[in-house]
C-alpha cells in the first residue's frame, strides 16, 4: 500500500507539472494576441497583426503540447485514482464534463479557424476567433479550478452510506468560497508567465540587433502586461488567497508559514529559513514580528494557531516540501513586481532599449514564473495533503484497488521518457520559430 | 436520465469514432499505400488540420462517462490499465507525428514522423477495436477464485493475454482470438473511412488506386462481419435475444448492412461525399449495434458471482444527472454550432486551399 501510493502520487505529480507548462502560457498568450489583433484593427499597422500571428505560432505548439499531455490527466482520474473516481465522479465529474464541453471544444474549434481563416473570414471576424479561443482557454481554467476548489473546501454534497459523494446543490460548485480567489490569482499567474515570454523574446531581439522593430514592441507589452499582472497576483489575490487557507485549511497554513508554536501575542512572518523536523523550529530564521497577523487579520495581535496545536494526522504528510513551495513561489512573485517595475520605469524614461544589463535579465527570467507557478500548484495540492477531499477522503483511499505499484512504477517511467522526448522536440520547435521571427510568420 | 446519458455518450462516442475515425484511417493507408512525397504530404495534411479537433470528442465522452457513469468509468479505467495507458502513448505518438513531419525539409526526418503517424494510427484502431470485444465479451469483475471475489465486486484487472488466448472460461486476458477479430475489423472498417476521406478531401494521385483498395477491403470486411456474428455466440449464449425481444433495435444493424451495401458502389459515386457517408454509417451502426446487443448491460461479467455492469448500477444520482442535463443540452447545441462553423470555413479540398500548416 505504503509504495502503490507513492508511485500513483508520483506519477500524477510529474505528469501534471509537464502538462502545467503549457495551459500556463496559452491562457496569459490568448490575452496578449487578443490585444494585439485589437491593435492592429484599431491602428491598421501591419506589425500588430504580425505579432498576434508570430504568437499564434507559439500558442499552437503550446496547445497541442497541452491537448496530447493533458489527455493522460483526464485517464489518470480512472486509471490510477479509480476508487477517488467512483466516490467523488458525481460532483467532480459534473465540472470536468462542463470543461471538456464548454471550454475545449470552444478552444480547439476556433483555434483551427483563427491560424488558418484570417484570409477567409476577414479581420473583425479574425479577431472575433482570437476572442473565443481566448474564452475557451479561460473556461478552462475557471472548470479545472472550480474542480480543485471543491477538492480543497466541499461544498453543495452529501456522503451516501456506502461511501459515494452526490450532488445535492449545483450552484454551490460555482459559488465555492474558495474558487473565484484560487481562479483569479492563477489566471493573472498565467499573464506574468505569458508576459515574461513575450518580453524576454523582445529582448533577444533587441540585444541580438534583429527584428528590432518586433523587439521593441514585444518589450513594451511585455513589461506592462507583466509589471501589472504581478501586482494583481500579490495584491489583490495572493492575499485572499492566503486568508482563505488560514480560514478552511489553517493546518496547511501554520505549515506553509512555517509557524511550529502558537504565539500569544501575534504570530511573525518567516522570510528565509530551513524547517528542522526534528526540533520543530526554523533553522536561520530571518522573520519579522507580527506581521503575520497584521497580514491575515489586520490585528497586530490576533493569534495564529501553529503547528502544536494540530495532531498529525491533520498536518500534510510533506511540511519541508510545503513551506520551500509556498516561499519559493511568495519570493520569486516578489522579485516579478520589482524586475518588471524597474522596467516599467526605465520604458517610461525612454531608457530600456540600451539598458543591455536590464535586457540580459528580462530574456534570463522567463523561466521563473513558471516554477512559481509549479510551486503554487504544489503548494495547493500538498497543503491539502493528507486528504484528497479535505477532511473527508484520505489520499491514500481514493488509489486503484486492483493496480499493483509495479504496473504504476512501469508506466511511470514510460511517461518519463515519452515527456523528455516532447519536451526536446517543443523546444526545437519554439526555438525555430523565435530564430525565424515574426516578419516571415504570413500564411 | 440514465437512459439519456446513455443515449448521448453512445452518440459522442459514435461522433469521435467517425471524426477521429477518418484521421486513424487515413494514417493506416498512409502508412501502406503513399509512396509519392506528395501524396504523403497532402495525406499527413488531411489528418493534420483536423485531428485535434476530433480528439475533443474523446476528451467530451471521457468527461460526460465520469460525470454520468462514474463506477463504470472508475472500474474499466482501472481494470483495463496497462492497454489504456498504451494508447496514451500512441494517441501522443500519433499527434506528434503529424504536428512535426512537415517543420523540418530533410526525408530521415519526414521518414520518422510519417512512421509514427502510421503505425501509431494502425495500433490505436486495433486497440479500440479490441476494447470494443473487451467489452461485449465482458470480464471477471470482482476477480473471483473459487468463488471468492478478490476485489470489490465491480473492479477487476486483466492481463494482456493468457496462455489459451480463450475468450470462453472467466479468465480472459485483453487480447485473445475474438477481441482480435473486433480489432481487424475495426482496422479494415477504419481503412476504407480514411480512404474516402483522402479521396473526398484531395486530389491526391494514388485516389483512383484508393477505390479499388476500398472495394477490396469492403469484402474482407463483409466476410469478417458474418464470421464475427457466427461466432458471437460463443460469448454470448443468445445473441440476438435483444433484438427479438425489441424489434425496434434492428434499425441499428441495419445501418451497419445500408452503409456496407452502399461502399460496394464507390466507384459509382460521382460524388465522393456518399462514399465517406457510406463508411459513416458502418462505423455508427457497427457501433450501436453492439451497443444494443448487450443494452441495458454496459460491462458482462464474465464469473457468475458477481452481477454485471449496467446503466442502472453505475450512474450517479438522480439529481446529478438532471442537473448535466440542463447543462448539457446548452453544450450540445454549442457543439453542433461550432460543428458547422468550422466545416463551413474549411471545405474544399486541402491540396487547392491557401493556406498551409
Amino acid at each position: 500500500m505504503e509504495d502503490m501510493i507513492f508511485y500513483d502520487r508520483l506519477q500524477f505529480a510529474f505528469t501534471i507539472t509537464f502538462h502545467y507548462i503549457f495551459p500556463q502560457l496559452t491562457m496569459g498568450l490568448s490575452l496578449m494576441i487578443v490585444y494585439f489583433k485589437w491593435k492592429y484593427l484599431r491602428t491598421k499597422l501591419e506589425k500588430f497583426n504580425n505579432a498576434a500571428k508570430f504568437f499564434m505560432k507559439i500558442f499552437a505548439i503550446n496547445f497541442t503540447m497541452g491537448v496530447v499531455t493533458g489527455i493522460p490527466m483526464e485517464f489518470q482520474f480512472g486509471t490510477n485514482w479509480a476508487k477517488f473516481s467512483e466516490l467523488t465522479g458525481g460532483i467532480i465529474g459534473q465540472t470536468l464534463a462542463m470543461e471538456g464541453m464548454f471550454s475545449f471544444f470552444l478552444e480547439s474549434s476556433f483555434l483551427a479557424l483563427f491560424i488558418f481563416g484570417e484570409k477567409l473570414m476577414g479581420q473583425k471576424l479574425h479577431l472575433l476567433t482570437g476572442f473565443l479561443v481566448f474564452l475557451g482557454s479561460w473556461a478552462s481554467g475557471y472548470f479545472i479550478l472550480a474542480t480543485n476548489a471543491w477538492m480543497q473546501h466541499p461544498v453543495g454534497y452529501e456522503i451516501l452510506e456506502n461511501g459515494k459523494f452526490v450532488l445535492t446543490n449545483f450552484s454551490a460548485l460555482f459559488s465555492n468560497p474558495w474558487l473565484i480567489p484560487a481562479f483569479l490569482h492563477n489566471q493573472f499567474a498565467s499573464v506574468v508567465t505569458s508576459s515574461f515570454v513575450v518580453a524576454a523574446i523582445g529582448a533577444f531581439y533587441v540585444l541580438r540587433n534583429k527584428n528590432l522593430e518586433y523587439g521593441k514592441l514585444f518589450l513594451k507589452t511585455g513589461v506592462i502586461f507583466g509589471f501589472v499582472s504581478s501586482m494583481l497576483v500579490a495584491v489583490p489575490t495572493g492575499d485572499w488567497n492566503a486568508k482563505n487557507v488560514a480560514k478552511y485549511q489553517p493546518a496547511a497554513f501554520a505549515a506553509m508559514e512555517g509557524i511550529f508554536e502558537t504565539e500569544e501575542a501575534g504570530a511573525e512572518i518567516v522570510l528565509i529559513g530551513q524547517p528542522n523536523m526534528v526540533e520543530k523550529k526554523i533553522d536561520n530564521k530571518i522573520a519579522v514580528p507580527n506581521i503575520l497577523s497584521f497580514l491575515t487579520y489586520q490585528d497586530w495581535n490576533k493569534q495564529i494557531p501553529g503547528m502544536d496545536q494540530f495532531t498529525k494526522e491533520e498536518l500534510p504528510d510533506n511540511i519541508p516540501a510545503l513551506y520551500y513551495s509556498y516561499h519559493i513561489m511568495v519570493g520569486l512573485g516578489t522579485i516579478f513586481i520589482g524586475l518588471m517595475g524597474m522596467a516599467l520605469f526605465f520604458l517610461w524614461r525612454k531608457k530600456l532599449y540600451t539598458m543591455n544589463t536590464l535586457l540580459w535579465g528580462i530574456m534570463f527570467a522567463f523561466p521563473f514564473p513558471y516554477i512559481a507557478n509549479m510551486t503554487g500548484w504544489y503548494v495547493a495540492e500538498l497543503g491539502r495533503q493528507p486528504y484528497l477531499v479535505y477532511g473527508l477522503l484520505k489520499t491514500v483511499d481514493g488509489i486503484s484497488p486492483t493496480v499493483s505499484s509495479g504496473n504504476t512504477l512501469f508506466t511511470l517511467l514510460g511517461f518519463v521518457g515519452l515527456y523528455m522526448l516532447l519536451g526536446l522536440l517543443f523546444l526545437v520547435l519554439v526555438g525555430k520559430t523565435i530564430h525565424k521571427g515574426p516578419e516571415t510568420q504570413t500564411h | 436520465m440514465e437512459l439519456f446519458w446513455y443515449t448521448m455518450i453512445a452518440i459522442v462516442l459514435a461522433v469521435f469514432f467517425i471524426l477521429d475515425g477518418y484521421d486513424f484511417g487515413t494514417g493506416i493507408i498512409h502508412l501502406f499505400f503513399a509512396e509519392k512525397e506528395k501524396d504523403k504530404e497532402v495525406i499527413a495534411k488531411a489528418a493534420g488540420l483536423f485531428w485535434d479537433s476530433n480528439e475533443v470528442w474523446l476528451v467530451a465522452a471521457g468527461g460526460l462517462l465520469f460525470m454520468a457513469f462514474p463506477t463504470f468509468y472508475a472500474s474499466v479505467f482501472s481494470g483495463f490499465y496497462l492497454p489504456l495507458i498504451i494508447v496514451l502513448w500512441f494517441i501522443i505518438f500519433r499527434a506528434i507525428g503529424l504536428e512535426l513531419r512537415s517543420q523540418f525539409n530533410f526525408q530521415m526526418w519526414k521518414d520518422i514522423w510519417d512512421k509514427s503517424f502510421g503505425v501509431s494510427s494502425l495500433l490505436l484502431t486495433l486497440f479500440f477495436g479490441i476494447a470494443l470485444g473487451n467489452v461485449i465479451r465482458g470480464v471477471n469483475l470482482g476477480g473471483v477464485e473459487n468463488g471468492v471475489s478478490a476485489y470489490e465486486a465491480h473492479y477487476f484487472f486483466l492481463p494482456l493475454w493468457n496462455s489459451s488466448f480463450s475468450p470462453a472460461g472467466i479468465h480472459p486476458g485483453v487480447i485473445d482470438w475474438f477481441t482480435i477479430v473486433i480489432g481487424i475489423i475495426a482496422v479494415v472498417t477504419l481503412s476504407i473511412h480514411g480512404a474516402n476521406w483522402i479521396i473526398l478531401k484531395t486530389e491526391s494521385s494514388i485516389n483512383e488506386k484508393l477505390k479499388s483498395v476500398v472495394l477490396k477491403l469492403n469484402i474482407a470486411l463483409l466476410l469478417l462481419t458474418i464470421f464475427s456474428i457466427s461466432i458471437w455466440h460463443i460469448i454470448k449464449p443468445e445473441p440476438f435475444s435483444n433484438f427479438t425481444d425489441n424489434p425496434l433495435l434492428i434499425i441499428f444493424p441495419m445501418i451497419y448492412l445500408s452503409g456496407l451495401v452502399g461502399t460496394f458502389f464507390i466507384k459509382k459515386f460521382k460524388k465522393a461525399v456518399y462514399a465517406f457517408t457510406c463508411s459513416s454509417l458502418i462505423i455508427l451502426g457497427g457501433i450501436t449495434s453492439s451497443l444494443a446487443s448487450m443494452f441495458p448491460v454496459i460491462l458482462p461479467s464474465t464469473n457468475s458471482v458477481n452481477e454485471s455492469l449496467t446503466i442502472y448500477n453505475t450512474a450517479t444520482s438522480e439529481y446529478g444527472l438532471n442537473v448535466a442535463f440542463g447543462w448539457g443540452i446548452v453544450g450540445f447545441i454549442l457543439l453542433i454550432v461550432y460543428f458547422i462553423v468550422q466545416k463551413r470555413f474549411m471545405g474544399g479540398k486541402i491540396d487547392k486551399m491557401d493556406y498551409g500548416h
